[in-house]
């Protein structure tokens, strides 16, 4: 069982609607139908002919074109829900996304962030949507493309009568054609790039057939592009590091396993400049206020030459030097360093001056690294300055009596110094913030003042590797090709067959019914043959 | 029926393929957030720091020993309150074949000393100050603290500060050789 | 330079006459029109289509003096944007009128093109320098392929649109009146806004409020409309203005609300006056227009732009936007909203393309999808970038 034989003797498979070759309708509903459904050339669509095994059932579930659109569309639904409140990833990074959603956006906002949506494309089910599409995608193909191959190259000239009848275009007259008017309705389409097969007497002109593979096409493309963004998951394929880097510093880039050193020379934003810049822009200056032209790192990226443990001194080999704008990233070895984000203006140094308060006589200046102040200043003739204590980020005073430090960034530099006199050999206690000045054991002749302060920007890097973008690359230029190769070609066929004294004359295309009637009707004008009328319409 | 049985054959393949694909993803996006850093059981990454007397501390030289290896910085409450419980212990397990390494995370030398000198610490005191031990171990909030067998295996990962000395000795006890 | 600047402005007054022009000329050839199917276009559809492309030249000139003039393409802020999306409208209608000379689709596309140009112009027009992130080729490569797609979507949403007035039942009342007629008073409502929008512009109204932001800040905004809606604990600076009657919560931004509740009053009123001379539906107006309409054919036209802007689509809004987004931004996708609505946009025509070739949508419901799909390139162009703010905000 499972194969049909058609009255013209061929063979179909099971479950065939017309006939592979001749066309004629092997199932009863197919006989009875008015127009034939040609979607898939009647071919079997396998799904449909067996639903026995658990194997069948989930395979016919995701060849349905039907459960393909619903998955498109839920997708479509889902992706939206994502947009309505901005999702976990665009929050401020210092609040808790339990209390944010609540706190801006009121009881909508709970129930975004109890329902899961505030990280949506992240959510298993999101994801196992996508998977499904690509299920969907696979069986569905696989499904399809096989009949449809059988029934375009099995496909004969003469076709059934019935078949032709029942083609959208159809026409037939009773007479008989010249061969001088075949050659030359051949001729014409011909001219038209049409392939042409004939068996005793019978006609069939075909071209763009190419263009039915095109859903086909595209789809291994969309599915090569799904393998590509499920291998950004393995790992070693996908890096994605943030370097903050102040300027003068020389750090190792994260990810690269300790091979890559980048120095960070300099870091510049520059806004447009009413006098500078192309006068045409002063307008919107105005009303923006101020625009910025560029973000840029110039940066020199070494490499570990004894790529050694880490911790170690790296021996430091230059590679190049180059500047990191956006757009314009630094590449190297399968990585990318893109300009992302910057600090301004973080402190650096800070100089002081040892004063008599009385006088106001500065008895020498001291200038403090703040990421590596040193134990004493000496600053000669008998005056000295001791650090006892470096507060970088000073944040008050704890339990114990002892200044704070919030963190090791110096945000707020706060000293306790001993300041070492010819009058006051043992020193005074002062301690100095910015703009704050303390005495905490006793008044004192001399003070630490405030002098200046140097700083620098911190450049942020994003340092980028994805081994997969070449697997994404090549699914999006085939999903392209077959996208274009569907969208932008026909296949077109006419069909002309004397049958009983009669000419019969039918034309299909899988779309565009009105460029075909308006490229096949002039060549057939004037001849025997009756022009195809639209059955439909 | 022969080719119904292929048929069968070839559509499981195919569904079995998928499936596992799909199931890759899945179980690779879940634990996405786990992969990477460092887990118990882990070789422990070695690394050589420079303590703060000059002396060179390389990991792998603590084999046969175990260490109960320590990231702090001054600025962190936390690490100020487990200080004295590691000193304490450090000399306790001096022969036994346990070592304190303290990694400093952030901080200038200047303040490292004052503060080893405040808490009279006698364990060898590194600053990470290339930060690159520091992203070896994926440390983000300070203290934390990995115990390292004598055969190099991490043996236990403590994230947050350590109040009890009991706690402490239970750690040191865990690496002794 | 600035002589250049000028002359592009009046470039696109001049397109946008012509626009106007060519739709009452288009109007006077279907008149005549006997017969729905191709034929031999008449007198004043020649003359329309020829105005037209005059006025496209126009445009096409507007739009290259402004790029001479400001040294990039003027596809960087909302004006310029849209503008060139109306240039694409036109261009694709010139295409299609090419393809099946059916001066009815010029009835309803260059209107459509003149809502747009007018709405656009609403939006500051002056040439602004180009931000880091957009300073790249790819700015012209990605935006002007996207804005061709959606010129060319935007004509399947034309036929759609006609198949819908030829075949409804205007004498009627059902879902499927309601909605056209919302289609239709969304489009006065645009005219309202541009008629509010400009009144109060020459009238010089300004309110200023002092109020409280999102972020819990002490913020300023003035409004140039009368603020029917306020901002969060918003006080009104200047003196003699309306007071706003209801106050909004921080994270709505009570401004553009209010804008939108003036341009839905203004284009209601307009509606209603519409309604109230004509006696019918506005579908039910305009019916005539597409008396001779061969309905077969405007399906056809509706899928075939689909067909011809679906690949364009794709191409500019997802694959030349990840190639940028990976060079710009680090990665080719990074769920921002506008992305997420360039995929919705894209998922949407996948699923018309598959109803529509495996399920046989045809007629009706293939014309409603390509309305709908429009409204998802409109909400995209316009909601996204006003209202959900994200990387793509730049006007």
């Amino acid at each position: 069982m499972g194969k049909v034989k058609c009255e013209c003797g061929h063979v179909n498979p099971h479950g065939t609607v017309l006939c592979e070759s001749c066309g004629r309708a092997l199932t009863e509903e197919a006989q009875k139908e008015k127009l034939h459904d040609m979607r898939y050339e009647g071919s079997a669509r396998r799904s449909q002919t067996y639903n026995k095994s658990i194997v069948d059932k989930v395979w016919n579930f995701f060849s349905s074109v039907k459960v393909g659109i619903w998955l498109i569309v839920l997708t479509l639904v889902a992706s939206s829900l994502g947009t309505i409140f901005p999702q976990k990833l665009f929050i401020p990074n210092n609040v808790s996304p339990e209390t944010y959603y609540e706190e801006t956006y009121g009881t909508a906002g709970k129930i975004y962030y109890t329902l899961g949506f505030y990280d949506l494309y992240n959510s298993i089910w999101f994801i196992a949507l996508i998977a499904a599409i690509g299920v969907s995608l696979v069986i569905c193909s696989l499904d399809r493309v096989i009949p449809l191959y059988r029934a375009l190259k099995n496909q004969r000239v003469a076709r059934h009568g019935t078949f032709m009848k029942k083609q959208r275009l159809f026409a037939s007259k009773q007479g008989a054609i010249q061969p001088e008017e075949l050659d030359k309705i051949k001729e014409g389409l011909k001219s038209k790039r049409y392939r042409i097969r004939e068996e005793d007497g019978s006609l069939l002109a075909e071209k763009g057939r190419f263009s039915r593979w095109g859903p086909y096409v595209n789809h291994i493309g969309l599915i090569i592009f799904l393998i590509g963004a499920m291998l950004r998951s393995v790992q070693g394929m996908y890096i994605d590091e943030l370097l903050w880097i102040r300027e003068g510093e020389t750090l190792e880039i994260p990810g690269t396993k300790g091979e890559y050193y980048l120095k960070n020379e300099k870091f510049t934003i520059e806004n447009y400049d009413k006098e500078k810049d192309p006068e045409v822009f002063n307008a919107a200056l105005e009303r923006t206020g101020s625009i910025v032209k560029n973000y840029q790192t110039d940066a020199v990226l070494y490499k570990d030459e004894n790529q050694d443990l880490p911790g170690a001194k790296p021996k430091l080999v230059k590679v190049k030097e180059e500047e990191i704008r956006v757009n314009e990233p630094m590449k190297f070895d399968n990585f990318a360093l893109y300009q992302d984000s910057f600090s301004k203006d973080e402190m650096k140094a800070m100089e002081l001056a040892l004063t008599n308060k009385a006088t106001k006589e500065e008895a020498g200046r001291v200038n403090i690294d703040l990421f590596n102040p040193k134990d004493t200043y000496d600053l000669g003739k008998g005056y000295k300055v001791e650090v006892l204590g470096y507060y970088p980020d000073y944040d008050g005073v704890g339990e114990n009596g002892e200044p704070k430090t919030k963190s090791p960034v110096p945000n707020n530099p706060a000293f306790l110094f001993k300041m070492i006199s010819p009058e006051h050999p043992d020193g005074e206690i002062s301690f100095t913030a910015i703009r704050q000045t303390l005495e905490p054991v006793g008044e004192t002749e001399y003070k630490m003042e405030f002098r200046g302060i140097e700083t620098r920007n911190i450049s942020a890097l994003t340092v980028r590797k994805d081994l997969t973008l070449w697997i994404l690359g090549i699914g999006g230029a085939i999903f392209m090709i077959g996208v274009v190769q569907g969208a932008y070609w026909n296949h077109r066929r006419l069909w002309i067959r004397q049958i009983d004294g009669e000419i019969y004359v039918a034309a299909h295309t899988n779309k565009n019914w009105h460029g075909l009637k308006r490229e096949i009707n002039p060549l057939i004008e004037n001849t025997a043959v009756p022009i195809p009328e639209d059955q439909q319409a | 029926m022969n080719k119904r049985k292929k048929r069968l054959i070839m559509r499981s393949i195919i569904l079995a393929i998928l499936a596992a694909a799909v199931g890759y993803t899945f179980y690779s996006n879940l634990t996405k957030e786990a992969r990477g850093n460092l887990q118990k059981g882990d070789e422990a990454p070695d690394f050589v720091l420079t303590d703060l007397s000059g002396e060179a501390h390389q990991l792998s030289d603590y084999k046969g020993k175990g260490v109960f290896l320590n990231f702090w910085g001054t600025w962190c409450e936390p690490c100020k309150k487990e200080m004295p419980h590691m000193e304490k212990m450090s000399k306790e397990f001096k022969d036994q074949g346990v070592e304190v390494l303290a990694v400093n995370v952030g901080d200038s030398e200047l303040q490292a000393k004052k503060f080893a000198k405040q808490y009279g610490l006698t364990f060898p005191i590194a600053i990470d100050s290339s930060k690159e031990v520091q992203d070896a171990y994926g440390v983000n909030p300070l203290p934390a603290t990995f115990m390292i067998s004598p055969d190099g295996k991490v043996e236990e990962i403590v994230i947050g500060g350590l109040v009890k000395e009991e706690q402490v000795r239970a750690l040191f006890e865990k690496v002794k050789p | 330079m600035s002589d250049l600047v000028q002359w592009s402005g009046n470039l696109l007054y001049a397109s946008f006459i012509m626009y106007l022009v060519a739709t009452f000329l288009f109007g006077g050839s279907i008149r005549q029109k006997k017969d729905g199917e191709k034929q031999d276009v008449n007198r004043w559809g020649k003359l329309g289509i020829t105005v037209t492309v005059i006025g496209f030249i126009a445009q096409l000139g507007y739009f290259f003096t402004r790029w001479a003039a400001a040294g990039h393409a003027p596809v960087s802020n909302l004006f310029e944007f849209i503008t060139f999306f109306s240039m694409m409208l036109v261009g694709a209608f010139i295409i299609i009128y090419f393809m099946y000379r059916l001066a009815v689709l010029g009835v309803f596309a260059l209107p459509v093109a003149l809502i747009i140009i007018a709405y656009a112009s609403m939006f500051p027009r002056d040439i602004s320098p180009l931000i880091p992130a957009l300073q790249s080729q790819w700015l012209h490569i990605h935006v002007t392929t996207v804005a061709a797609g959606e010129g060319i979507l935007a004509i399947s949403f034309i036929a759609g649109l006609i198949y819908l007035v030829k075949t409804l039942d205007h004498s009627k009342r059902s879902k499927q009146t309601i909605w056209l007629e919302v289609i239709m008073y969304s489009l006065v409502a645009v005219i309202g806004f541009v008629a509010v929008t400009m009144a109060f512009t020459m009238s010089g109204y300004e309110a200023k409020f002092d109020y409280v932001n999102k972020e819990g800040q002490a913020a300023q905004e003035t409004f140039n409309l009368p603020a029917i809606v306020g901002p969060n604990e918003g006080e009104l600076l200047t003196p003699g203005q309306f007071e706003p009657l209801v106050e909004m919560p921080a994270f709505i931004n009570s401004k553009k609300l209010n804008t939108v509740i003036w341009s839905l009053g203004a284009g209601a009123l307009l509606y209603g006056l519409i309604r109230l001379l004509a006696r019918k539906r506005v579908g039910a107006l305009v019916q005539p227009l597409v008396k001779n309409v061969n309905t077969d054919l405007m399906d056809e036209v509706s899928y075939r732009s689909v067909l011809i802007g679906f690949p364009v689509f794709t191409l500019g809004g997802l694959i030349f936007a990840m190639i940028w987004a990976q060079i710009a931004w680090t990665r080719f996708w990074g769920w921002d909203p506008k992305e997420v609505w360039a995929l919705i946009t894209w998922l949407f025509y996948a699923a018309f393309l598959h109803l529509r070739l495996s399920k046989g949508w045809h007629g009706e419901k293939s014309a409603w999808l390509a309305v709908i799909g429009f409204v998802i390139i409109m909400f995209n162009l316009i909601a996204v970038n006003l209202v959900i703010a994200g990387l793509h905000s730049y006007a």
